[in-house]
């Protein structure tokens, strides 16, 4: 083994890359599972096209999955990435600008022919110099070739031979970070159980890909990466739109309710239904309606009928639901809607993230229509906020719209699994007292009516959209109108007694610059802030997890910086509604709307500019 | 055994005053509502409805049952969304054609295909009333409204058409007017498992007064109505004496007693026939060469979506290898930490939401 260069990382970025055929998805997931079983600490990003099949070889065509490990805490997937697992030159082109100076490009030479590098668009024979990638460590390997050597006696067409390439790929990414291969060997042995000849193929190649890092050690870098020391406990890995669902599910189970969604695919947020239609075991109702206006509809139908009712979607969706999110306003029903947001306008970036919703999660209704909006900050905790909201509509009976994003919900991380007992109590205001229940009469504290639905004797009663009086009957009374108006809006105002102050990164008492951000960007400014703290900076960070309402002690937080810089994926949406809401503060704004997410880097670059102005 | 339930048509009826126009066919079809829910032996607790948009829709307020004035179209996906997390319900939908049949078309056919258990009152005028006269999906070509100065230019919707298109299980027909055959028809949509639509030709005296006068006239109403029954033959006019055959698969109007005709050649009605080529044409019969069909054209039996999806939570959770939320957080791929340098955990809220207590 003296022949092997060990370098020794803190963390490691990877980016697995191909067409998206190749199974780059796969690959990028199989490895980070076995990574966070290894115990690193992961944060993973898959970057994959909108059509399912691009044209094969071309740039469009090429799916990314980038995965952060180290065993210190990871809260991004990295902004560059160490080494470069690059299937074909439209991979090397898409990528190029992906890659830390001084990184590791390992690549199919085989696929690196005249009619791949014509698809990709390369002008010359050398890709690497004409993407000026001269400086970095390449590393040819024939990986179609000895795929297909060591294939040569299953007997396999060439098609499905071609398949396995990314197994060879994966092998040797194993043999370079020291991963063991036991996980990945159970999970193609279990999902390929009905086809043998397939597990024997996969099993074959990743260990041709293994041996073969370690017969050529003396060409490829190993890096170790020592497991990280974090709290005890057992963990599991877990996306954002998983999360997300399974806090619904949680909170369901505590507040002893039925969980039911109604929902439309839509991407990036499929997935939350996908995760909870797999639940009929546990109770769960999901609904795949018609369009995204009957998902909420009959989740409010379902809120009507005493379930815990969620609808989800993303942005597109979101004003597709607009107008029922306006009935749960004024019919005051417990109703969740969760949007997975992505790149917009119209139908704009599908695959790609992006903040750029919030506005539209907090006005885009007709009529003074305010509800709760929370935003989560990490794939893990998508979890605890979907709970929390969960919480929120049926302890306030009120719509709650929680913000993730693409980022988040195709997004892992591992995650220390907590039990039920941890989480805080629901209380659903469900009515007891026949005699004295009125449809509109609320509690004097928190301004929430009360809960009753159909199947409970004594309570009937009727509610809709048109304006109403007490009872619940229609009433076009000018002063009921106004009054009725400000209470909906303080009952939602109030919602800010049940939420944590706002927490301070950093200088607690104060000092220069304050970054602020808001939901799936946290990773990212929190990281930027760290290390610009350890090179000697007087900044620190304010993050929101809770938009509408703003923490208590808001005001109070900005009031003890000198400089606020909001930074968000979209052209200043935060900061607009911080000027209206926490006026009388300059708010500087760092924006990026790129469909990705900030860089560390281009986060403190942009920072630093703004301390030198 | 279940006691008796002896309600009143009163016991339905809610303490607000019902602000239709005067002489607004839907009087009379509330009354026959209530008097059917009144009759069906369901505690009254159990009803829910649910509306749009429209004039018709304001239904629920009269109502002294659960009940849910929702937004213009969306009445059957929100009553789609009462019944399924509740099947225990008795869930009505009121609507209109406006209502269902433009903007909430999608719903409307997508209710029918899964057939969820709910009766669909569409009160069918063939005008906007609420925005005061507008041409609906329903009008007739060539019709005069404010927005068709000049006539419409499109064909309408045949509401029982849609129904057969989307494989509807039960449609039916009444005349707002009639009060005890709506009352029959409410019944017979009530039994019926499934998704029950009821197409009643209702009459907006202010801005299309008359539009089934024609049809609706008492009468002519022996003339120009046929009363289907299921089983009986399909026979209509003062003394009986026209009937229905079935000729190289079309429809045809037959004098009874001519030309060696008699009763037993006219065409028993079967509500219960799967295929719908029968159950079409007898909705698509106009005058004057026919009359118009009316009580339940169509009843068959399907898989009901509400008790289909309470039977698979049934079937799946017998089998289920998670009981409950804590297992299902650990299934799956877990490890342990538990490094000498490993810090003991902070429950999330603890650490983040710290106000708020376990």
């Amino acid at each position: 083994m003296k022949d092997t260069k060990v370098i020794e990382l803190e963390e490691v970025t990877i980016r697995f890359s191909g067409d998206s055929g190749d199974g780059m998805q796969l690959t990028g997931t199989l490895f980070s599972d076995a990574t966070a079983l290894f115990g690193n600490d992961i944060s993973t990003f898959p970057d994959y096209p909108s059509e399912i099949r691009a044209p094969q070889g071309t740039v469009g065509g090429v799916s990314g999955f980038q995965v952060q490990f180290g065993h210190k805490e990871i809260n991004t997937p990295g902004d560059d990435a160490h080494v470069l697992i690059a299937m074909n030159p439209a991979a090397v082109k898409a990528n190029a600008r992906f890659i830390r100076p001084g990184g590791t490009i390992i690549y199919d030479v085989d696929s690196f022919n005249q009619k791949n590098l014509d698809k990709a668009k390369f002008s010359t024979n050398d890709p690497f110099v004409e993407l000026k990638l001269e400086d970095f460590t390449k590393i040819p390997v024939p990986i179609t070739s000895l795929t297909r050597e060591s294939l040569k006696d299953f007997g396999m067409d060439n098609k499905s031979v071609l398949r396995s390439k990314n197994m060879f790929a994966l092998g040797l990414i194993c043999w370079m970070f020291d991963r063991p291969m036991d996980y990945i060997e159970n999970f193609i042995s279990t999902k390929f159980a009905k086809k043998p000849v397939v597990v024997e193929s996969n099993l074959k190649v990743l260990h041709s890909g293994y041996n073969y890092g370690m017969n050529m050690q003396h060409m490829t870098p190993r890096y170790l990466v020592d497991a990280a020391a974090i709290a005890k406990g057992t963990y599991r890995n877990i996306n954002g739109n998983q999360a997300t669902a399974w806090g619904f599910l949680a909170a369901a189970e505590k507040a002893g309710l039925d969980l039911f969604l109604g929902s439309y695919p839509i991407t990036p947020a499929t997935d939350v239904l996908t995760a909870l239609a797999a639940r009929r075991d546990l109770g769960v109702k999901t609904f795949q309606a018609e369009d995204e206006i009957a998902g909420i509809c009959t989740a409010l139908g379902a809120a009507f009928a005493g379930d815990l009712a969620v609808t989800s979607t993303s942005g597109p969706g979101l004003a597709l639901k607009s107008e029922a999110i306006g009935l749960a306003v004024m019919a005051e029903l417990p109703l969740v809607v969760v949007n997975v947001q992505r790149g917009g306008p119209s139908t704009g970036l599908p695959t790609k993230t992006e903040q750029s919703d919030l506005l539209q999660a907090l006005y885009g209704r007709n009529g003074e229509s305010p509800v709760v909006v929370l935003a989560a900050s990490t794939p893990s905790d998508c979890f605890y906020y979907a709970y929390l909201s969960c919480k929120i509509a049926l302890e306030r009976m009120v719509p709650v719209i929680l913000l993730t994003d693409g980022f988040l919900g195709n997004g892992s991380e591992p995650w220390r699994i907590p039990a039920m007992a941890e989480l805080p109590k629901i209380t659903p205001r469900i009515a007891k007292d026949s005699s004295k229940f009125k449809a509109y009469r609320r509690d004097v504290d928190t301004l929430a009516r009360e809960w009753a639905f159909p199947g409970m004797e004594g309570f009937q009663h009727r509610i809709g959209g048109l304006e109403k009086n007490e009872e619940g009957t229609v009433n076009h009374d000018p002063e009921n109108h106004q009054r009725n108006c400000e209470i909906r809006e303080a009952k939602v105002q109030k919602v800010v007694e049940m939420l944590p102050e706002l927490d301070v990164f950093g200088d607690t008492d104060g000092g220069d610059v304050l970054v602020v951000s808001w939901g799936g960007t946290f990773g990212h400014t929190v990281s930027a802030v760290r290390e610009m703290r350890k090179e000697g900076k007087n900044v620190s960070l304010a993050h929101f997890n809770f938009i509408k309402p703003l923490p208590a002690n808001t005001r109070e937080v900005f009031s003890k910086f000198k400089t606020i810089v909001v930074c968000e994926l979209n052209l200043g949406q935060f900061a607009a509604y911080l000027r209206d809401q926490v006026p009388g503060f300059e708010y500087r704004q760092v924006n990026k709307l790129k469909g990705l997410p900030f860089t560390i880097t281009e986060l403190k670059e942009n920072v630093e500019k703004l301390l030198e102005d | 055994m279940m006691t008796e339930l002896s309600y009143t048509i009163k016991d339905f009826k809610s303490e607000n005053e019902v602000r239709w126009c005067p002489g607004c066919g839907d009087y009379a079809i509330m009354n026959a509502v209530q008097k059917t829910m009144a009759d069906m032996n369901v505690p009254h607790e159990q009803f829910a409805v649910i509306s749009g948009i429209g004039c018709s829709s304001r239904f629920p307020y009269y109502m002294s049952t659960f009940g849910f004035h929702s937004i213009h179209g969306r009445a059957t996906a929100v009553a789609s969304g009462v019944k399924s997390a509740n099947p225990d319900l008795n869930v009505w939908v009121i609507t209109g054609d406006g209502d269902s049949m433009a903007i909430g078309g999608n719903h409307f056919i997508h209710l029918v295909r899964r057939n969820i258990d709910l009766n669909v009152i569409l009160f069918n005028n063939k005008i906007y009333g609420l925005t005061k006269g507008q041409y609906s999906p329903t009008t007739d070509r060539g019709f005069v409204t404010k927005t068709s100065p000049f006539g419409t230019i499109e064909d309408s919707f045949i509401p029982g058409q849609l129904v057969l298109g989307s494989g509807g299980t039960f449609f039916a027909r009444a005349v707002d007017s009639n009060v005890k055959h709506n009352q029959q028809v409410f019944a017979e949509a009530a039994k019926h498992k499934g998704t029950s639509i009821v197409e009643v030709l209702q009459n907006c005296v202010i801005f299309n007064d008359g539009i089934h006068e024609q049809i609706a006239d008492p009468k002519h109403r022996a003339e120009r109505q046929l009363f289907l029954e299921h089983g009986k033959p399909m026979i209509f006019g003062q003394e009986n004496e026209k009937g229905l055959v079935l000729e190289n698969g079309r429809l045809k109007v037959v004098p009874i007693g001519e030309n060696g005709i008699t009763e037993a050649d006219i065409l028993v009605h079967d509500a219960t026939e799967t295929d719908p080529s029968i159950h079409l044409q007898l909705i698509r019969m106009t005058l004057p060469d026919f009359p118009i069909a009316m009580g339940v054209i169509r009843s068959v039996e399907a898989l009901v979506y509400d008790q289909e999806l309470r039977k698979q939570i049934e079937t799946v959770s017998a089998k289920r290898k998670v009981n409950n939320m804590d297992e299902l957080l650990r299934s799956g791929n877990t490890w342990e930490v538990n490094e000498p340098t490993s810090s003991d955990p902070v429950p999330f809220f603890q650490k983040k939401c710290p106000i708020i207590k376990a």
